[in-house]
Formats: C-alpha cells, sequence, structure tokens
C-alpha cells in the first residue's frame, strides 16, 4: 500500500458497509445456515476439528474455557418460565441450535485493533489469520462481538495428538503453537486449492467447486457456502430470496417467508453469514 | 499548628545538610526494605518464568477473558505516573510554589511507575518473544505495525512519554547533582560528577536550565494528558459495551491524577517519617496536596455519574444490562467497594482533622489506591464476562500467577524507588533554596512575593531592553 495508491483511490480503502459487498474483490465467500435443519449433531465442529489441525484440549480445559472450537454449536433454552399452561418453548420444540463459526464480517472490529496486521482482509472478502505475524495481544477476541476467537493458551500439540495420531494432521494447515490466535478460516485451504485448480484449468471458480469441511459434513445439508458476488451461486441466491445483503444492517420482519438474518447485524459488522430463523408452529 | 509551607529562615547550608544527609548511610530498615522489595520480585519473576514456559492459560486467562489483571494494573501503573507531571509540570507553569520541596519524588515515582507500567504489556503478550514486532521498525519484507491498532499508539506513547520524564527528572536535578558532587566522595563523587554535566552555576548556565525545564515542562503537559487518553482508547476504540465509551479519555486522566495524588501523599508521608524531612515535607504541603486529591476526586465521580446516566438514559440495552451486571452481578461487591473508595472515602480528605493527621492519611491514601486499582479492574474484566453474545457469558477469577506478578510490580516500583532516594536527592535543594528565598521576601514586603517563586519568571528576570521594548 504506497501513498499514490492511497491517494488515487482512497474510497478503496475504506471497506465496509457498502450495500452489496465490494465490487473490486475477486470473490466474496459467504455461507447461510439453515437453522431449521439444523439438529445439533455437532458433526460440523467434529469435522472442522479434523480439517484445520484443531487440537483437543481435554475436559479439565474444555471447562475452564480454554478450548478451540473454532466452529461451535450453541444451545439456547428458554428461561424456566412456564406461562399460563406451564409450558414454555423448550419443553415444545427442545434447545434452539446456533452454528457459530468466525462471521468473515467485511467491517471485521477484530482487524483494526491488531497492533501487528496479523489478522487482515484478503481479496478474497475472507477475514485472515496470519499465525507468524500474531503476538498475541488478544485484543482481536476481546473486540470480537461474537467471540469467535481462540487463543492458544497452552502448547496443546504436544499432547493433543499422542503416536500415532499425528498421522491424522492435515497436510496442509500449520499446528499452533501457544500464543497465537486462531479462527475459522472457511477452510482457506480449500479455497486456495480450488483457485489453483481453475487457475491451471484456465477457467473461474466454479460454484460448489469449495465445499468447507462442515458444510461437507453437514447430514441436513443446511450449511451452503460460496461465491456472494457470484449471481449464480446457491448461496447468493439464498441470500438474494431471503432479502439479506452485505451492507444492510437490519432485516424486515413482516414476512415470514423471509427467514434470513445476520447475528447482531444491528452493530454494523456486515458479516458473511447469514443464518435462516427456524419454523415454530406455535 | 505550622501555617507556613516552609520555615523562611532554613540556612541554605541547613537545607544541603538535610537533603544530603537523607541519601547517606542507610539504616537497617532500608536495607530489609530492599530485601522485602527484591523477595516480591522474585515472586513475580518465578512466575512469569513458568508463564512464559507453559504457556498464558496458567494465568487463569480463558475465552471470554483474554486480558485480565495485566491490562488492569498495567493502567493502574501508567495512572500512577501521571501525578508526577501535574506536580512538576502543571504546577511549575501555572507557579503554585509549594509543590517545590516534593515534585522530585513525585516525579521520581513517574517515570518508575512507567517502568513498571511498561512490563505489563510485555508479561501480558502470547509471543512476548516477538513484542518488537509492535515497533515500526524498518524490515525488508516491507511489514509494518498496523497503526490503526490503539495498542501500537501505547507503544508509541509510553515510551514517548518514559523518555520524556526519564529526561525531565534528569534535567530538573543538574544543579543538585553539583551540590552532590561537591559533598561527597568515592563512588557517588564520579557518579555525580559525570550526571551533573559540568554544572558550575554560572548565570549562563542557570538561564539555559531555565528555559529548557520550562520548555521540558510545557511538552510534557499535553503529552501526559495524550498518554492516558490513548491507554483510555485501548477501550474507547473498541465496540464492546462498557468500554466504547466518549468520556473515557478525560476519566482515564481523572483517575489516573487521582491515584497518583494518593501515591504522592503515601510516599510523602513515608519520606518525611523515614528521612525526617519534616522541615521541608510540611503539614501544610500536605493539606494542599490533599485538597487537590479531594477536587480530582470529586471530578473522577463527577464523570462516573456522567457515564452512569448516559448509559442508563441512553437506549443502548447491551450497555444498560453491562451497568447493571456490575451493580449486582458477580462484579458487584467489588464495583460497589470501588465507588465507596472512590466517591465516599475521599471525604476524609475535606475534614482539616483529618488531613493533618499523618497515620490517617497514610491509610486513606493507600486505600484511595487500592479503590483506583479496583477501577481499572472493573473497567477491563466485567465487559469480558458479558459482552453482547450471550453464549460466551462466563466469569472467571484471576489464578495465582497473575496475583504474583501484580504483587510483584509493587516490590519492583519499590526497588527503583528506594534506590532513587539513597542515589538521588529526593528534595530538590535548589528549589527549596529558591522558594524559602521569595518567600522570605515576600514577608518582608518586597520582591513579588509568592508568585515570583514559580522558577522560570523568578529566573529570567525580565532585562531593562524587555521592559523598554514593552
Amino acid at each position: 500500500m504506497s501513498l499514490e495508491n492511497i491517494l488515487k483511490d482512497w474510497s478503496k480503502y475504506r471497506r465496509g458497509h457498502e450495500e452489496g459487498g465490494h465490487h473490486d474483490y475477486e470473490h466474496m465467500w459467504g455461507m447461510a445456515i439453515d437453522l431449521d435443519k439444523c439438529t445439533g449433531c455437532n458433526a460440523c465442529s467434529v469435522a472442522c476439528y479434523a480439517e484445520n489441525n484443531l487440537a483437543v484440549v481435554g475436559e479439565e480445559k474444555f471447562s475452564k474455557g480454554q478450548a478451540m472450537h473454532w466452529l461451535r454449536i450453541e444451545r439456547y433454552w428458554d428461561e424456566p418460565d412456564l406461562g399460563e399452561n406451564r409450558v414454555n418453548e423448550y419443553q415444545i420444540h427442545g434447545a434452539s441450535f446456533l452454528p457459530m463459526n468466525c462471521q468473515q464480517c467485511n467491517a471485521a472490529t477484530c482487524e483494526p485493533v491488531c497492533p501487528v496486521a496479523a489478522t487482515y482482509h484478503t481479496p478474497d472478502g475472507l477475514n485472515a489469520q496470519v499465525y507468524n505475524r500474531c503476538i498475541g495481544s488478544r485484543y482481536c477476541s476481546n473486540n470480537c462481538p461474537y467471540r469467535l476467537r481462540y487463543f492458544n493458551f497452552f502448547s496443546y500439540y504436544e499432547d493433543s495428538w499422542p503416536e500415532p495420531l499425528q498421522m491424522q494432521l492435515n497436510p496442509d494447515i500449520s499446528v499452533r503453537d501457544k500464543g497465537v490466535m486462531e479462527k475459522c478460516t472457511f477452510c482457506v485451504q480449500r479455497i486456495r486449492k480450488a483457485k489453483d485448480d481453475a487457475a491451471r484449468e484456465q477457467r473461474d471458480v466454479l460454484d460448489g467447486d469449495i465445499k468447507t469441511a462442515c458444510q461437507q459434513s453437514c447430514a441436513t445439508q443446511a450449511i451452503v457456502f460460496g461465491d456472494l458476488l457470484d449471481e449464480d451461486s446457491v448461496v447468493s441466491k439464498v441470500w438474494k430470496k431471503h432479502e439479506v445483503a452485505l451492507g444492510k444492517a437490519s432485516q424486515n420482519k413482516a414476512n415470514p417467508d423471509k427467514r434470513g438474518y445476520r447475528v447482531l447485524e444491528g452493530l454494523n459488522t456486515d458479516p458473511c453469514i447469514m443464518f435462516l430463523e427456524r419454523v415454530r408452529e406455535v | 499548628m505550622q501555617t507556613k509551607d516552609i520555615n523562611e529562615n532554613l540556612p541554605w547550608a541547613q537545607i544541603n545538610k538535610d537533603v544530603m544527609r537523607s541519601m547517606m548511610n542507610p539504616r537497617m530498615a532500608y536495607w530489609v526494605a530492599i530485601i522485602v522489595c527484591i523477595a516480591m520480585i522474585s515472586c513475580a519473576v518465578a512466575a512469569e518464568i513458568y508463564q512464559y514456559n507453559v504457556g498464558m492459560g496458567t494465568a487463569n486467562l480463558n475465552w471470554p477473558h483474554m486480558w485480565d489483571l495485566y491490562i488492569a494494573t498495567f493502567i493502574f501503573w501508567i495512572g500512577m505516573s501521571h501525578s508526577g507531571t501535574l506536580l512538576s509540570a502543571i504546577l511549575h507553569i501555572i507557579h503554585a510554589d509549594w509543590r517545590k520541596p516534593i515534585y522530585r519524588f513525585a516525579e521520581a515515582m513517574t517515570t518508575f511507575s512507567l517502568m513498571t507500567a511498561g512490563l505489563f504489556p510485555v508479561i501480558h503478550l502470547g509471543r512476548m518473544w516477538n513484542m518488537y514486532w509492535v515497533l515500526p521498525y524498518y524490515s525488508d519484507r516491507g511489514i509494518w505495525p498496523n497503526f490503526r491498532s490503539p495498542l501500537v499508539w501505547d507503544a508509541f506513547a509510553i515510551t514517548t512519554y518514559l523518555t520524556s520524564s526519564a529526561l525531565f527528572l534528569f534535567i530538573g536535578m543538574i544543579p543538585d547533582l553539583a551540590v552532590c558532587r561537591d559533598n561527597t566522595t568515592g563512588w557517588r563523587r564520579k557518579l555525580y560528577t559525570i550526571l551533573s554535566l559540568g554544572w558550575r552555576g554560572d548565570d549562563r548556565q542557570w538561564r539555559n536550565f531555565r528555559r529548557t525545564y520550562l520548555l521540558m515542562a510545557c511538552f510534557l503537559i499535553p503529552l501526559a494528558v495524550s498518554v492516558h487518553s490513548i491507554v483510555s482508547s485501548d477501550f474507547a476504540v473498541s465496540i464492546m459495551p462498557g468500554w466504547h465509551v466518549t468520556t473515557f479519555p478525560p476519566y482515564f486522566v481523572a483517575g489516573a491524577l487521582y491515584s497518583g495524588c494518593a501515591a504522592i501523599i503515601t510516599l510523602f508521608i513515608c519520606l518525611r517519617y523515614f528521612f525526617r524531612l519534616e522541615d521541608y515535607m510540611t503539614i501544610p504541603i500536605l493539606v494542599k496536596t490533599a485538597k487537590l486529591t479531594f477536587a480530582i476526586a470529586m471530578v473522577w465521580t463527577y464523570l462516573n455519574l456522567i457515564e452512569f446516566a448516559s448509559i442508563w438514559y441512553g437506549h443502548n440495552a447491551v450497555d444498560k444490562e453491562l451497568l447493571i451486571a456490575k451493580f449486582t452481578g458477580p462484579y458487584s461487591p467489588y464495583f460497589w467497594l470501588m465507588l465507596f473508595i472512590g466517591s465516599v472515602v475521599p471525604f476524609t480528605l475535606a475534614f482539616e482533622k483529618l488531613r493533618t493527621h499523618l497515620p490517617t492519611m497514610l491509610v486513606v491514601s493507600l486505600v484511595l489506591n487500592l479503590g483506583m486499582w479496583l477501577e481499572r479492574w472493573m473497567i477491563v474484566t466485567p465487559t469480558l464476562s458479558l459482552g453482547y453474545h450471550p453464549f460466551a457469558f462466563d466469569v472467571m477469577w484471576p489464578s495465582m500467577v497473575q496475583w504474583a506478578i501484580v504483587f510483584g510490580s509493587f516490590g519492583w516500583f519499590g526497588l527503583l524507588f528506594l534506590i532513587f532516594v539513597k542515589v538521588f536527592p529526593c528534595v530538590s535543594m535548589y528549589e527549596v533554596k529558591e522558594m524559602c528565598y521569595h518567600r522570605k521576601r515576600a514577608t518582608l514586603g518586597i520582591g513579588h512575593g509568592e508568585h515570583a517563586g514559580g522558577g522560570a519568571a523568578g529566573a529570567v528576570p525580565a532585562s531593562k531592553s524587555d521592559l523598554e521594548r514593552s
């Protein structure tokens, strides 16, 4: 980023809040997660552990909040306030599930606060984390309203994969040591590979070339992943159908068919993951 | 009761003698204090070695609580550093000459608390061996720090402030170091010869000295205010409830001056007692410091009330919930204690009887600093516990590793201060002499009275040509 470039097109460097996303981007990877399809089975989370070399920290550290689950299934129960009929939603519908992985915000709050620019925005619309650059100030995690960044509090790799389990590690992605922040990358190694393959075959990346690990493992196909700038991709169609768009901070709730929303949209973080509300028949 | 700030008839030789005496021949208690400080530092070093080898998890930090006591204590020490500047620079500019006998140790406190504070951001880094990446050094890879990050501003602000306040402390000490040079032998003489930079006390040297000192004072005032504003932007720049507060910069500066003034009172009483400097650190000066502390405490209270009111009457539900949680939730005992100490305890300073009673003042000043430390903790941690995302709500208590390092930091500060008082004059001899001189002239009805004592004006008298020109 030279001064000349900055002066030439200043607005290019002011990311975020543009209606419909950033048109100078090559891609804008996004997701749609249908909570009506989600059964809370945790397969996505397990797949993420396998794909991204996530350390298994053990029960004690997990309960202390030192786990590394990039994709977590959040469970919500209603308050135990049994109304007039002595029942509440929880008893009728069970827990609500919310799979949360890094929302890949376009106006990511974690990015400006990193002192060494270890987290930054790629021209793919990804919120990237450079492990080698990270010095572990942990400000990014503090400034993430979703709390989706995980810190290596210990050298987890030392006992996460005892012999011969180290053979299961994914060679496409590094194993992180203590003192480094990490988070969901939208399986950047798979995106990388698809882009390389496409370049080799001299074509564009096609919709469906890339499947994230969570998407691949979802039994009910609740997760859709793709390029939001490609109007024909499945994910763009889902976004369009539910009238959710980048740069739009609130949804029209009048129409029950439009179930889309993004988590904590009001903060203007402009996430790339859209959720479809669960349908309830009460 | 003593009514004058200082005995005007103190002979200058007596001033030299008294201050030199405080620097010489440490007693047994001094060595005990040194050993206690070193023991405290050892605790911290042991904890830090453990944390360095095993990981930040040993500090009981966890997923929503990425920061905790380290950052809180960092702000505490940065805050404490502000009153030295208040006394030495701001009161210098406004010619409040009662600061003269007590500003030197306050200025030393500034430098040493900055040296303590500077350790914390390093200790808290996950990979502290890479801490220099925060600095904009030239790299062949063309990688620079992220200039948008408040942590980078912090690094600049603190290093600038540390350098400037150390320089200010040193420059202000040069005439005194020359006195020390002339009155000592052995290693001390060698040291002071080097440090006094060939001070002879001639007119030209005094003139240059005054100008430099005034210039440094003018430079340091905006710097001090900006440093804590920048530290507050660590929080204010974020989007988290309880951190994203517009009033944080003035709030932090007020809190900083508050804890700094309280610490000055603590050190004032200790030095007065241990070094028998009753002639210099007099009760009227203590009363003035206490009044200053009281005024700042009220400013702090006011800013607190503003913050509560704006959250309460605002429409930010998350902020409001966090505020309610602070009053009623898991941290409520500490929050109430902080409010009690910060806003109610300073009323003891409003009573003449209490503020002239040294043991009470010692306890009150220590309690006030405890309150200010709690304030910093209550800024950092509740926001992390109860942020935006309900799933991440959690409460965490710091581990022994954190407590040991926080504990040790007091030892480190104490050690630096103890070494300082035995190596350098902790009372500014030349300024006390000036003060006596000007006060005496004022009493006798000659000269400009009190205000002429304020350094610059007194030192560089307007020459005839100046008067003619104007």
